[in-house]
């Protein structure tokens, strides 16, 4: 028996340090289960583009009336559909701070439509932290100041007006606050039906069980969007921006929690044989403590996986039932609603940026899911 | 003998379970606050029309409105004698529909029909599209074409298909001539089923069902390659190769049919999302199915109209499952004996 410097006692045979340090002393080996995860997330590059960029987008919300040039519903009577303006620094070959070319619009009446041109003689710069509409910070701290404003007798329309003569790009700004918001509110609540009756028909598992599986088989087996409509129209007409909202969420969630209480029933039941739980219930751990402390820690970061997987279905819920008139109404902007604005073809053939809002709809979607499959192939290495 | 008495006890059981989502609709239908006819009354009463509201009143009676809702769900289903004795759905006899003054079936009537056609056809374009380029993909992992393949499903998954159909449809007509609205052309529409009528709801199909099934084939086909690498590294495809056997023969006699099961099984979540984007898309389109004629029903609480929609829409979800789980009973000999499925 030999002594080692570490205070272990090995056989002589056994003696063989080499071994012993690659396999205790690699790096990898002294970095806690939650450092490895975050470590395969990082190698994902995809994932970990999309965690950054949705964590700016989501920091971003609260300072929107700042960023946007004009206010959500600011009409500008004389500028409707007007095209997209550029941003320019080069006039007649010389650097100039930021400016736009003042465009002016006049109806088309052969082909009713309107059309714009440009003044290219006459650049007009930027202001530059600037009074303009006025909004709330954060919807608590009024303010008037904007990054950058509209020359003073022209506009700046980033990506074109719309039919009222709105700011496409402000608008898509403010809509983001609802569109964003919305899969998170819905995300909560099917998360926390999903947790409950799984937890319970996993745990309890019996008559109980045998319920809710029958239940949750109904409410798969019935397609989601007309029952999402059905439930949407009958949403009282006079409720207000708010209300409605939360109402929308509220059903977005409510039909999503059967696969995630799918999930963790199933986690439950092979969870439930474990020594760690037999041994919570024989101190007499009540079943509320067994299932919170005991069991959910167990697989939190997969529920968190199959949130951001599911996110994206809300998002486009969202927008699905905005779009159909029966999701959020104007006043609200969200970009669902800014897109059943463009629901005729020939807006979008004459008007392609009324269509706008379905680009910051796809790179959504798409970074919450390169996301969420990036989370899942972190905690699952196996699985890849 | 086993094969028939599991067809017959899943049927049981999506009987059962259509009778429970029926009962869920009607309640969901009548959560808003009165009625069509309730609306109409108020309206009435405003104006002054003393007549009307006699023959609104009339009507509630008729269609049992002023009866409590559990008994109206019973006489609407054919469970129990409505004013006119039974004639509710179990009678075949759909209700009537307030917004338009006719029959349910009247409206609906070939709208039912162009709605199973169109997800028939999205069901074989899925298929299709999914089995060969998962395949592809599989095959070819980690190669351009499966990059592409990935990239197009994950923009397929990503955008919302009202948009989809939107933009498809301006450039399919802009570039490639395919016809515009509607699933056939206006001519042909209430006309008896011709050679040219069957041609022209095929070209009107095209745009449709590439929209509706775009999204569940990108999810089927990384599916079908998920599970298709698995096999594919195993020992036994090793051998097979080893022994010199072709390997497009091999891989269709082995590691296919392995991963064949899943992608069968899975029709059960594929359908529901495909009739809730045939729905949309339909409204978008124009197109003649139950889609839009749901829409106005549930925006004007025409609610025997909306329920028998939202109850053919489950149905049609359900002989979906149903279908599914017979051909897995008859690929997997283990579930038609009742052994568990892990």
């Amino acid at each position: 028996m030999i002594r080692l410097d570490d205070g272990r006692y090995v056989a002589p045979e056994d003696d063989r340090p080499e071994e012993f340090a690659t396999l205790a002393d690699t790096p990898e080996a002294r970095l806690s289960l939650h450092r490895l995860t975050l470590r395969r997330f990082a190698r994902h590059r995809l994932a970990m583009i999309s965690a950054i960029f949705l964590l700016t987008c989501y920091l971003l919300l609260p300072l929107v009336g700042f960023i946007a040039p004009y206010g959500p519903n600011t009409r500008n009577a004389e500028h409707i559909f007007a095209p997209p303006q550029l941003i320019h620094i080069f006039h007649d070959g010389g650097l100039n701070a930021p400016f736009v070319y003042p465009i002016s619009g006049e109806a088309n009446l052969a082909e009713y439509r309107w059309d714009y041109t440009a003044d290219t003689d006459a650049p007009q710069s930027l202001r530059w932290f600037c009074p303009g509409d006025p909004y709330k910070l954060a919807g608590l701290i009024p303010s008037q100041t904007h990054l950058f404003c509209a020359p003073d007798d022209t506009t700046v329309f980033l990506w074109g007006s719309d039919r009222l003569g709105r700011d496409v790009f402000s608008r898509i700004l403010y809509g983001a606050q609802l569109s964003l918001t919305v899969g998170l509110v819905g995300i909560a609540i099917s998360m926390g039906l999903g947790i409950f009756f799984g937890a319970i028909a996993g745990y309890f598992g019996g008559g109980l069980d045998y319920a809710i599986q029958r239940l949750i088989e109904i409410l798969r087996s019935i397609p989601e969007l007309p029952l999402w409509l059905a439930l949407s129209a009958a949403v009282p007409s006079h409720w207000g921006p708010v209300s409605v909202f939360f109402a929308i969420s509220i059903i977005l969630g409510l039909l999503d929690w059967p696969g995630l209480a799918r999930a963790v029933r199933a986690k439950f039941f092979s969870l439930r044989e474990e020594d760690f739980v037999q041994a919570a219930e024989m101190m007499g751990a009540k079943p509320s403590r067994i299932i919170r402390r005991h069991l959910l820690p167990n697989f939190r970061s997969h529920l968190i996986a199959s949130a951001a997987l599911s996110i994206p279905s809300m998002i486009l819920g969202e927008t699905a039932l905005s779009f159909l008139g029966l999701g959020l109404r104007a006043p609200a902007v969200s970009w669902g609603v800014m897109l059943n604005d463009a629901q005729h073809l020939s807006s979008i053939e004459i008007y392609p940026w009324t269509a706008l809002p379905m680009l910051p709809i796809i790179i959504v979607v798409l970074a919450f899911s390169f996301m969420g499959d990036g989370l899942r192939d972190a905690l699952d290495p196996s699985e890849t | 003998m086993k094969l028939l008495l599991y067809i017959g006890s899943r049927t049981v059981s999506m009987l059962l379970t259509l009778l429970v989502v029926s009962a869920l609709i009607f309640l969901i239908i009548n959560l808003p606050p009165g009625d069509y006819l309730t609306n109409q009354l108020a309206e009435l009463r405003a104006t002054g029309q003393e007549a009307g509201v006699a023959k609104a009143e009339f009507l509630r009676h008729e269609y049992a409105l002023d009866q409590p809702l559990w008994r109206q769900y019973l006489i609407w289903l054919g469970a129990a004698p409505g004013p006119h004795g039974f004639n509710g759905l179990l009678q075949g006899q759909f209700g009537w529909s307030f917004e338009f003054s006719a029959p349910v079936s009247e409206i609906v009537g070939e709208a039912l029909w162009l709605t199973i056609l169109l997800n028939l056809s999205t069901i074989v374009f899925v298929y299709v599209m999914a089995l060969t380029l998962g395949v592809i993909a599989a095959v070819k992992a980690r190669s351009w074409i499966d990059y592409t393949t990935a990239f197009i499903g994950y923009l397929g998954l990503a955008t919302p298909n009202f948009l989809l159909a939107l933009i498809l449809f301006y450039y399919g007509h802009k570039y490639l001539d395919l016809p515009i609205g509607g699933l056939m052309a206006p001519e042909f529409e209430n006309e008896p089923m011709s050679f040219e009528k069957a041609r022209s709801i095929l070209a009107h199909l095209i745009i449709p069902t590439f929209v509706v099934g775009t999204a569940g084939a990108a999810a089927m086909m990384q599916r079908l390659r998920a599970s298709l690498l698995d096999e594919l590294s195993r020992p036994y495809v090793e051998t097979a190769i080893a022994k010199g056997m072709p390997p497009a023969r091999m891989l269709v006699k082995y590691p296919l049919r392995a991963a064949l099961n899943p992608f069968v099984a899975d029709i059960g979540t594929l359908l529901p999302a495909m009739i809730s984007g045939s729905v949309l898309v339909s409204v978008v389109l124009g197109l003649q199915t139950i889609g839009p004629a749901l829409l106005t029903a549930l925006k004007t609480q025409d609610q025997f109209l909306a329920a028998f929609i939202l109850v053919f829409v489950a149905f049609l979800t359900l002989i979906g499952t149903l279908v599914s789980d017979v051909l897995l009973a008859m690929l997997d000999p283990r579930i038609r004996i009742g052994e568990k499925r892990k």
